[in-house]
C-alpha cells in the first residue's frame, strides 16, 4: 500500500460521504397548478392556500409525514389549459410527485392521457369527469369525495328530506338553473332519470355564460311556480341568480346551491337576498374544526399563512383545500405504510389513493371531526362514496342544517360504467382487474 | 414585400437562398426530434407550429387579400370537432384524410361567413365575421353530437397513427405537427406567388382597380377565405390532436382569434416569416419572461403578482415595439440582414 493509494481511499470515501449527503433527505413533491389572478382567483387562493396550509401544518408539526418532508411549487395558469399544460410540463421533471391537483376540469381532461402516462395520480377533488370514478378504466384519476352525479343525486335526496321521504317527491316541481358551458350541462340526463324515477315534475333552464342577466330564466320560472330551484352556476352568475329571485318574488329558502354555488364568495355580493340559501357541500365551513384552529395557531401564528385576507379561514374554498390536503397527505401515509417511510413513486401513491380508507373516527382522530364525514377509495370506485352535507347562509355565515346524506351511488354506478367502457372502447383501453391494481411500479 | 417576394420568384436558382431552409431541414428533422427536452417539445414547439399555421392562413386573409377576420379561432374549432367527428365515425380513415377533410370542413364555414365580404370592407367585416365566432362556439356547446354526448362536452384526441406507425408521444407528434407545417406553407408561399397570390394583393391594393383590370373580386374574396379557413382549419386540428389532446369548445374563444391576429401583426402582415416570428414571439417570450420572473423573484412574490407583472411587461414591450418598428418583427429581421450584409461587405 503506497500513500497515494491510501489517499486516493480517503479521497474516494470523502467523495462518497459528500455525495451521499449531498443528495436531499427524503421528501415527496406537490406540483401545484394554482390560479391567483383571473376571473376564478376567488376559488384557486382559497382552495390552494388550505392546500399549502395544512402541507405546511404537517412539516412544522410533524416533521413531515413519517420524516419525509412535503414541498410544493405553484405554478400560475388562470384557469386555463394551455397555461395548465406549460405548467404541468414545467413541473412535471420534478423529483418525488406525488399527486397533480389543478383544480380546474379543463386541465384536467388535457392531463389525463399525460398522467396516465406518467403514472401519477391526478386529483379532481368533488369535480371532474363523472366517468374517472371507474378505476377499471381510469387508473391515475381520482374524483374524490363528490362527482356530479353524486351531488344531483345528494340535492335530490336533500329536497326528499326536506319534503319527508322519497315518496313525497311525486307531484313536486323542480326547476334546475344550470350554467351554458360543459360543466353546467354535465347533469343534466341525470336530472331526467332522477326525475323518472321518483315522478317529480322537471323543467331545466339555461343560463348563458357567464350570466349576469337572468331577468327572462326568473320570469319563466315565476310562471312554472316550482317547490323548489336547484342552482347549478358558477362565478357572478350566483349571485346575480339570488338577487333576480329576490327581484321576482321566489324565496331564497327555496333555492338549493350546488357544490360550486355554495362558498361566500357566491352569497356575500347578493347581500339581503342570500338569507336563507341553501347550498350542498362535502366539508362545512368554520373555523371551529380542530384542525382548523391548529393551523390559525401554528401556521397564521407563525405568520406563515397562505391566505392574505386572515378573514377567508374556514372558508368554504380555504376548508376544500384542507380536506384536499388531508386527502393527498393520508393517500401518502397509506401508501408509505406498505412500501416503506422514504420518497414514493407516483405509481405507489396511486396504490395510497386507491386504499384511502378513512371512518368517522379516523377523520376524527386528523382534527376533522364533522368538516368532512368519511371517505371509502378503492381500485375501482376512485370516488369514495363521500357524503354532503347542506348548508344555510343566515346573512354573515354558513349553517348546517342537514346531517351527512349519502348519494344513491347503487343507482349511478352502472351509468358510470356504461360512459366509461365507452370511453375505454373509444381510445382502445384495456379494462383493469383487481390484480392489476395491485402491480405497483417502484423505482 | 410581396413585390421583392414575386422578384425572387424569377431568380435562377441561387444556392445560398437554399441554405437556410435546408439548415432548417436539419434542425427540424435531426436535431429536435433526437436532442429536444420534452418540455420543448410539448410547452413550446407544439403550439408555436399550430400557432404559426393559423397564422400563415389568417396573413393569406388578412396580409394579402386584406380582409380583416376575428374569426380564427372558430375555423380552428370547427377543423378540430371536424376532425374528431370524422376520425371517431368513420372506420380506418387514415390520418392524412382527416386532416384535409376537416380542413375542407373549416373552408367551407369560412366560405359561408366570408359572405358578408362581398359588401363590408375593414372594421365591419371584422365585426361580422365575430358571428362566426360566435355562432361554432353555441352550435358546438348547444348540439351533443359534435362531442358525441359527452356529457361535459369535451372531447379527447384519438391515437394518432400514420402508415402504421404510432406517433403518439411527444417526438411523434411534433414530426406530424412539423411536417403538416411545412407543407402547408409550402402550399401557400407557391399560392402567393402565382397569379391568385397577385389578385389577392390587388384586391387588398385597391378593389376598384383590380376590378377594373379583371380580377374577378368576388370569386378572390371568397378563395381567399376558403383557403385561409382551410389553413386554420388544419391548424385546429394540430392544436387539439399534438398539443392539448383534447378539446372544449370554451377553449377557442374570442382571445385566440386576437393571439391570432396580434401574432401576424407583431410579425409583419403579408410575409411568410413574420407568421412565424410572431408565433414563436407570443408563445416563446411570455414563458421566458415568466421563467426569469420566477427565477429572479420567486421567493419575493407569489404566482399571481408575478404573473400581473409580466402582463404589464409584455403589454410595454409590444407597444414600445410596434412605435419602433410598425411593419413588424418580419421588417426588423431584414434590417438587420441588410445591416450585417453591409457590414461584411
Amino acid at each position: 500500500m503506497t500513500f497515494f493509494s491510501h489517499l486516493k481511499k480517503v479521497a474516494i470515501a470523502t467523495a462518497f460521504v459528500l455525495g451521499a449527503t449531498a443528495v436531499h433527505a427524503d421528501e415527496q413533491y406537490f406540483p401545484l397548478q394554482s390560479y391567483r389572478v383571473g376571473p376564478y382567483a376567488a376559488g384557486g387562493t382559497g382552495f390552494f392556500g388550505g392546500f399549502i396550509d395544512y402541507l405546511n401544518l404537517i412539516n412544522i408539526r410533524d416533521g413531515g409525514v413519517n420524516g419525509v418532508k412535503l414541498t410544493w411549487s405553484e405554478g400560475e395558469t388562470q384557469y386555463e389549459v394551455e397555461k395548465g399544460v406549460e405548467v404541468y410540463e414545467r413541473l412535471k421533471s420534478n423529483p418525488g410527485i406525488a399527486a397533480w391537483n389543478p383544480l380546474s376540469v379543463g386541465i384536467a381532461y388535457a392531463m389525463i392521457d399525460r398522467i396516465t402516462d406518467d403514472k401519477v395520480p391526478l386529483i379532481t377533488i368533488n369535480h371532474g369527469r363523472t366517468d374517472t370514478t371507474d378505476g377499471r378504466v381510469f387508473p391515475y384519476v381520482f374524483p374524490l369525495l363528490l362527482n356530479p352525479y353524486s351531488e344531483t343525486s345528494g340535492i335530490v335526496n336533500y329536497i326528499a328530506s326536506k319534503e319527508g321521504s322519497l315518496d313525497k317527491l311525486k307531484g313536486k316541481k323542480i326547476v334546475v338553473l344550470y350554467h351554458g358551458s360543459p360543466y353546467g350541462k354535465e347533469t343534466i340526463p341525470i336530472y331526467e332519470l332522477l326525475a323518472q324515477k321518483y315522478g317529480f315534475e322537471l323543467s331545466q333552464i339555461e343560463v348563458p355564460h357567464p350570466g349576469n342577466e337572468q331577468q327572462a330564466q326568473w320570469l319563466t320560472i315565476r310562471r312554472e311556480r316550482p317547490d323548489y330551484v336547484v342552482l347549478r352556476g358558477w362565478g357572478v352568475m350566483n349571485p346575480v341568480a339570488l338577487k333576480t329571485a329576490q327581484k321576482t318574488g321566489f324565496p331564497a329558502d327555496h333555492i338549493v346551491g350546488n357544490v360550486w354555488s355554495n362558498s361566500e364568495e357566491d352569497v356575500i355580493p347578493a347581500g339581503d337576498a342570500a338569507k336563507g340559501y341553501t347550498a350542498i357541500t362535502t366539508q362545512a365551513s368554520g373555523e371551529q374544526y380542530s384542525v382548523v384552529q391548529e393551523i390559525v395557531k401554528t401556521i397564521y401564528g407563525a405568520g406563515k399563512g397562505n391566505l392574505e385576507d386572515k378573514g377567508r379561514i374556514g372558508s368554504v374554498y380555504h376548508n376544500l383545500g384542507i380536506v384536499n390536503g388531508i386527502l393527498n397527505v393520508e393517500a401518502v401515509r397509506i401508501a408509505q405504510a406498505k412500501f416503506g417511510n422514504r420518497t414514493l413513486t407516483g405509481d405507489e401513491v396511486r396504490w395510497g389513493f386507491e386504499h384511502l380508507k378513512l371512518d368517522p373516527a379516523r377523520v376524527a382522530a386528523l382534527g376533522a371531526k364533522d368538516l368532512f364525514h368519511s371517505i371509502n377509495v378503492s381500485w375501482d370506485n376512485h370516488e369514495g362514496d363521500g357524503y354532503v352535507t347542506f348548508q344555510q347562509w343566515d346573512g354573515k355565515k354558513w349553517n348546517v342544517v342537514s346531517d351527512w346524506i349519502a348519494p344513491d351511488w347503487k343507482l349511478l354506478r352502472p351509468i358510470i360504467e356504461k360512459s366509461s367502457e365507452a370511453y375505454a372502447k373509444e381510445k382502445g383501453i384495456k379494462i383493469r382487474t383487481a390484480e392489476d391494481a395491485e402491480a405497483v411500479v417502484s423505482n | 414585400m410581396a413585390v421583392q417576394a414575386l422578384d425572387a420568384a424569377r431568380v435562377p436558382i441561387d444556392w445560398q437562398r437554399l441554405a437556410l431552409p435546408a439548415v432548417l431541414v436539419v434542425v427540424a428533422y435531426g436535431l429536435i426530434p433526437a436532442y429536444a427536452s420534452s418540455y420543448l417539445v410539448e410547452a413550446i414547439l407544439l403550439p408555436f407550429l399550430a400557432l404559426s399555421l393559423a397564422a400563415v392562413g389568417l396573413n393569406l386573409l388578412t396580409g394579402y387579400c386584406g380582409q380583416l377576420s376575428l374569426g380564427s379561432s372558430a375555423f380552428m374549432a370547427v377543423g378540430a370537432f371536424a376532425a374528431y367527428n370524422f376520425n371517431l365515425r368513420v372506420d380506418g380513415l387514415p390520418l392524412a384524410a382527416t386532416m384535409i377533410l376537416a380542413g375542407i370542413s373549416a373552408a367551407g364555414i369560412g366560405v359561408v361567413f366570408g359572405l358578408p365580404s362581398l359588401r363590408l370592407r375593414g372594421f365591419y367585416l371584422a365585426v361580422s365575421t365575430l358571428a362566426a365566432q360566435f355562432f361554432v362556439q353555441w352550435a358546438l356547446t348547444k348540439f351533443g353530437w359534435f362531442s358525441n354526448y359527452n356529457p361535459s362536452g369535451v372531447i379527447s384526441a384519438p391515437h394518432l397513427i400514420v402508415a402504421g406507425f404510432p406517433l403518439d408521444g411527444a417526438t411523434g407528434r411534433y414530426l406530424l405537427s412539423v411536417t403538416t407545417v411545412i407543407v402547408l406553407t409550402a402550399l401557400v408561399w407557391r399560392l402567393v406567388n402565382s397569379a391568385t397570390g397577385r389578385n389577392f394583393i390587388a384586391v387588398r391594393d385597391n378593389e376598384t382597380a383590380a376590378r377594373v383590370i379583371g380580377v374577378p373580386v368576388l370569386r378572390t374574396k371568397l378563395l381567399a377565405f376558403a383557403i385561409s379557413s382551410f389553413i386554420i382549419g388544419v391548424a385546429g386540428v394540430l392544436w387539439a390532436f399534438t398539443y392539448l389532446r383534447t378539446v372544449e369548445p370554451a377553449g377557442f374563444n374570442l382571445d385566440r382569434s386576437f393571439q391570432i391576429l396580434f401574432i401576424i401583426i407583431i410579425g409583419g402582415l403579408a410575409s411568410m416569416r413574420g407568421a412565424f416570428l410572431g408565433a414563436a414571439f407570443i408563445v416563446v417570450f411570455p414563458l421566458v419572461l415568466s421563467r426569469l420572473g420566477a427565477f429572479l423573484f420567486g421567493g419575493l412574490f407569489d404566482s399571481g403578482v408575478l404573473d400581473m407583472s409580466q402582463r404589464i411587461v409584455l403589454g410595454a414591450l409590444i407597444i414600445i415595439f410596434l412605435i419602433a418598428e410598425p411593419s413588424g418583427l418580419s421588417a426588423l429581421f431584414d434590417r438587420l440582414k441588410r445591416r450585417i450584409g453591409s457590414r461584411s461587405s
